[in-house]
């Protein structure tokens, strides 16, 4: 333990939780990533979690209507943004009630006491007072009325109005939190300096609340400890935070670069994608063409034409996008042209839950077309590796010259992290399948033996004239054909491209042990949870638990039944109803697997997959 | 936009080696050697040539083209073809469709193309029902109208494509009768001077579900009678003997003759395609006597590309960042060292 200059303990910690919650018009966002962004600064590493409702403004105070941002920051390596809180920073009742079940109990709450008015606890269901009642009495409450409070601090401040004022009561609470777990506040100060660069007003205010609610948490007496936590050990290099829909879009502003194509984008606005377009469509001066169509069929269609013309096209959707994409995939696998698909999963079925994470459209991207239409399907599983994968989804189309389907969720694309920058010098090389000098006897569906991949001869280069469509084609000449042998051998052909992609991708890992008694195995965007989970799991006793992460789900990578069978019990867990699982057991017979599962439009909790692990070790 | 062409070409250099599978006496045949006798007169380059189809009859176009071409899923080939024409804007991009396949499952697509602009043409092969799937009412077949799937007659009223199409504020509206190639040549030709999206309809008979349904229009006897061939800049005169009119009354078009009432050539009407408002076009659209053909509406506007390029040429000149390593390590970054 240290002390302060005013003799206040300071404990230093590993790691810690914290959530900031409100009314979806609060500022929770912006507060939440404030924090996790002064705290990377520092060196930290962070991982993020915004959790807000589908409703744009939802009525104020009610229980729907709470949004909320959780944050994780570690001195050692932080994988998920934490299950239990070590701080809950309630705006409202309503915040406070939908959330006091995830804070740790003896752990601390800081609430408005000014928003528990008679009126919002009615909205939020309160009977009686919580703050009264000793219904809180296991935890640490903070008692601050932090609306008087900021007018208080800003009643000097000409010309600001009532809803200025009330608005920045945000920075009130941010202040309180820097204080108590040592961040700088420059970092925020500069951010509202660059923000509100023509609102001199507001950047006064928004300082002010800030360092009143700094202060204020230094003298008040309530406050026991304030808390530190030593900068992360990560790899040297330059970090920026990026979220999962941001990352996801730079890798395929990379991918262009380093292929020499231009960057085609045809999508249709559709929660939690939608990110991906507006970070895309910003970049212009790279030639990025991103063309917000009509609807999610006009979205691929055009993709699909910007291929067939030679760029390297994308498509980015989320579930209900997905399934009406369908038929066109269809087309583009059966044309063998390379497009890129990414699917932003969310909540099914149907419109489902629009604003929470899932994984389960796996069978969707596998089979979800018509016919026999095999596609690559790859899963980014952090929210930075969100740039590998999409870069990785878009070598594999082009090299291929398939359809790949990307499946990211709600909760990768919308969290944030540390990234390492990575420059497209140090990116692996695209190498396309373009042709440009035409040669007699030359036929649009000859292929390359090694990846059965055919050429990409593009509208606009002499010789190569020709026509492609979605009627069975001849296997040599790409003429139409009904012959029943020819329509099985290019169905076969078609599954055996896809099934070398295994040759080009890289083998299965595993993390922890090589073989044991129980292997841990998960795909997409669940590596945080299961890797936090496994590594405590083995931290408590046991060695010999393993994890794979699947990022390649179809082809699988070619060693997957080896690794599978150096274990003697295996436990895939989606936040599905089985949907990998049974796709394992589809591949390898006889192998002893079971499955965890969770379809609540939220991450796995360390300690149920713990629980989960106990049990069959049993 | 495409260059000349070096060689001549003649139509014989856009037929593929595919053997063309319509029906014997199909007008399709007529749009087919029309385009292959257009193209020649175009002056662009074989390889810059697209044509891209959906599903049907029509959309089996692409197929006898000896040019690049896609047979496409249903109703999707404008999105298709937008596609293309945004990531070559050099392709001169050639949609080929149905009735239904347009304006049935590809409505939604069919009227955003036309709004937006794009320089694209698309060719409509309107023969009032549906032919591939043998013989179903469409969204152009009458009122009434027997079908395999209306055998008591049809109870859907039918869209006019090309009110359809202004309504969607198409730029460039053609309409031609399926057996007159002289005039389609001509017309194919004009769609692709026009710089924007153009639409020509062809009222092409269906020999064997929909046979004769524009016979009152396009029989050679009736023909000059029942039909106006618009041209700008041309008084709206039309029949055998070139005396019949159209003059405006009230909010109406009425067919007047000249030498009859007082009526010279003078108070006929002059047809002016350019014309922004779509007042005067829309009448002629629905226009039932005489019917009208030509290019009825051909305005002139800013297309999709044109708009495009000019923001991306403004973003280009105002940004600091030309690799994506500008954007990376741009902004708020640290260092972990």
């Amino acid at each position: 333990m240290i002390t302060t200059k005013n003799n206040r303990p300071v404990e230093v910690l590993e790691g810690v939780v914290i959530r900031f919650v409100g009314d979806s018009g609060d500022g929770m966002q912006l507060t939440g990533t404030q924090f996790s962004d002064t705290s990377a600064m520092f060196g930290n590493d962070i991982a993020t979690f915004p959790n807000y409702p589908a409703e744009i403004r939802a009525p104020q105070g009610s229980l729907y209507g709470v949004s909320g941002f959780q944050v994780h920051i570690g001195s050692v390596e932080v994988s998920t943004p934490g299950d239990d809180l070590d701080l809950l920073v309630a705006m409202n009742p309503a915040g406070l009630k939908t959330n006091l079940h995830a804070v740790k109990p003896g752990h601390t709450i800081i609430v408005d006491t000014d928003s528990f008015s008679k009126k919002n606890l009615e909205k939020a269901k309160y009977e009686t007072n919580p703050l009264e009642d000793g219904s809180l009495d296991n935890y640490s409450v903070i008692k601050v009325p932090m609306t008087s409070l900021t007018k208080e601090a800003l009643k000097d401040v000409a010309g600001l109005d009532n809803k200025s004022i009330t608005r920045s009561k945000n920075m009130f609470a941010l202040g309180m939190v820097y204080w108590m777990y040592h961040r700088e506040k420059d970092y925020t100060i500069d951010f509202f300096n660059k923000k509100f660069k023509n609102k001199p007003l507001i950047i006064e205010a928004n300082t002010k609340v800030l360092n009143a609610g700094y202060f204020f948490a230094e003298t008040l007496e309530l406050i026991p400890n304030s808390y530190t936590i030593s900068p992360a050990k990560m790899e040297k290099g330059t970090y920026r935070i990026i979220m999962g829909n941001a990352a996801t879009a730079w890798g395929l502003l990379a991918a262009a670069e380093k292929s020499g194509l231009e960057l085609f984008l045809g999508s249709y606005p559709i929660t939690p994608a939608t990110d991906i377009l507006h970070e895309l469509v910003k970049h212009k001066h790279f030639g990025v063409k991103a063309f917000q169509a009509e609807d999610e069929i006009a979205g691929i269609s055009s993709a699909i034409g910007a291929s067939f013309a030679g760029d390297l096209a994308v498509t980015t959707t989320s579930g209900p996008g997905l399934a009406l994409k369908g038929e066109a995939l269809g087309l583009a696998m059966m044309i063998e042209l390379p497009l890129v698909v990414v699917n932003v999963q969310r909540g099914g079925p149907s419109t489902g839950l629009p604003t929470k994470t899932e994984q389960s459209d796996l069978l969707q991207a596998m089979y979800g077309r018509n016919g026999e239409s095999p596609v690559v399907v790859i899963a980014a599983s952090t929210p930075a590796n969100c740039f590998n994968y999409a870069f990785e989804a878009a070598k594999l189309a082009l090299e291929h010259m398939t359809p790949v389907i990307l499946l990211t969720d709600g909760y990768i694309a919308n969290g944030s992290a540390p990234w390492r920058v990575l420059s497209v010098k140090d990116m692996p090389e695209i190498k396309t399948n373009k042709v440009t000098e035409y040669s007699e006897n030359w036929h649009p569906y000859d292929r390359h033996e090694d990846t059965l991949a055919r050429d990409w001869a593009v509208p606009g280069t002499p010789g190569f004239e020709h026509r492609v469509g979605g009627l069975e084609k001849d296997s040599i000449t790409g003429n139409v054909s009904y012959v029943p042998e020819n329509h099985e051998k290019m169905t076969h052909l078609r599954a055996e491209k896809i099934k070398r992609v295994q040759n080009y991708i890289p083998n299965l890992k595993t993390e922890f042990a090589t073989e044991g008694d129980l292997l841990v195995v998960g795909w997409g965007g669940t590596y945080g949870s299961l890797h936090s989970a496994v590594k405590q799991f083995n931290e408590d006793g046991n060695k010999n638990v393993g994890f794979a992460h699947f990022n390649y789900i179809n082809p699988l990578p070619k060693n997957t039944e080896e690794v599978l069978r150096k274990f003697k019990k295996i436990i895939v867990c989606e936040l599905n109803s089985g949907q990998f699982v049974n796709v394992l057991k589809m591949n390898f017979k006889n192998l002893d697997i079971y499955q965890h599962n969770k379809v609540q439009g939220l991450p796995f909790a360390n300690s149920e997959l713990i629980d989960q692990f106990k049990q069959l070790l049993k | 936009m495409e260059t000349t062409a070096e060689k001549k070409y003649t139509f014989k250099d856009f037929q593929s080696d595919q053997e063309v599978r319509w029906c014997p006496g199909c007008d399709d045949y007529v749009i087919l050697r029309s385009m292959q006798k257009a193209l020649p007169e175009m002056g662009v380059k074989k390889e810059d040539v697209v044509f891209i189809s959906g599903i049907g009859c029509s959309s089996r176009f692409p197929y006898y083209m000896n040019t690049y071409g896609m047979h496409s899923i249903h109703g999707r080939a404008p999105g298709i073809a937008t596609g293309t024409k945004l990531a070559n804007p050099d392709l001169s991009v050639w949609v080929m469709t149905g009735d239904g396949d347009s304006m049935a499952i590809g409505g939604n697509h069919f009227i955003h193309v036309l709004r937006r602009n794009i320089d694209l043409n698309i060719v409509m092969f309107n023969n009032e029902i549906y032919g591939l799937t043998k013989g179903q009412f469409s969204p152009t077949s009458l009122v009434g109208q027997k079908t395999k799937s209306s055998p008591y007659g049809n109870t859907q009223p039918p869209f006019l494509p090309g009110e359809l199409a202004l309504g969607a504020k198409a730029r460039f509206f053609a309409r031609i009768g399926g057996n007159n190639p002289k005039d389609m040549t001509q017309i194919l030709i004009e769609a692709h001077k026009f710089k924007g999206t153009s639409l020509v309809e062809v009222l092409q008979n269906c020999v064997i579900f929909n046979d004769g349904c524009y016979t009152k229009y396009t029989d050679k006897v009736v023909k000059e009678d029942k039909q106006i061939y618009l041209e700008h800049g041309k008084p709206m005169i039309f029949g055998k003997n070139k005396d019949k009119g159209l003059v405006l009354n009230g909010l109406k078009l009425e067919v007047v003759t000249i030498g009859e009432n007082g009526i010279t050539e003078k108070d006929i009407l002059v047809h002016d395609a350019k014309e922004k408002d779509p007042t005067m076009h829309q009448m002629l659209v629905r226009l039932e006597y005489p019917l009208a053909t030509g290019v009825i509406r051909s305005f002139n506007d800013v297309t999709l590309e044109e708009r495009e390029n000019a923001l991306t040429e403004q973003v280009k000149a105002n940004s600091k960042f030309t690799k994506t390593d500008d954007l990376f390590f741009s902004g708020e970054t640290y260092e972990v060292k």
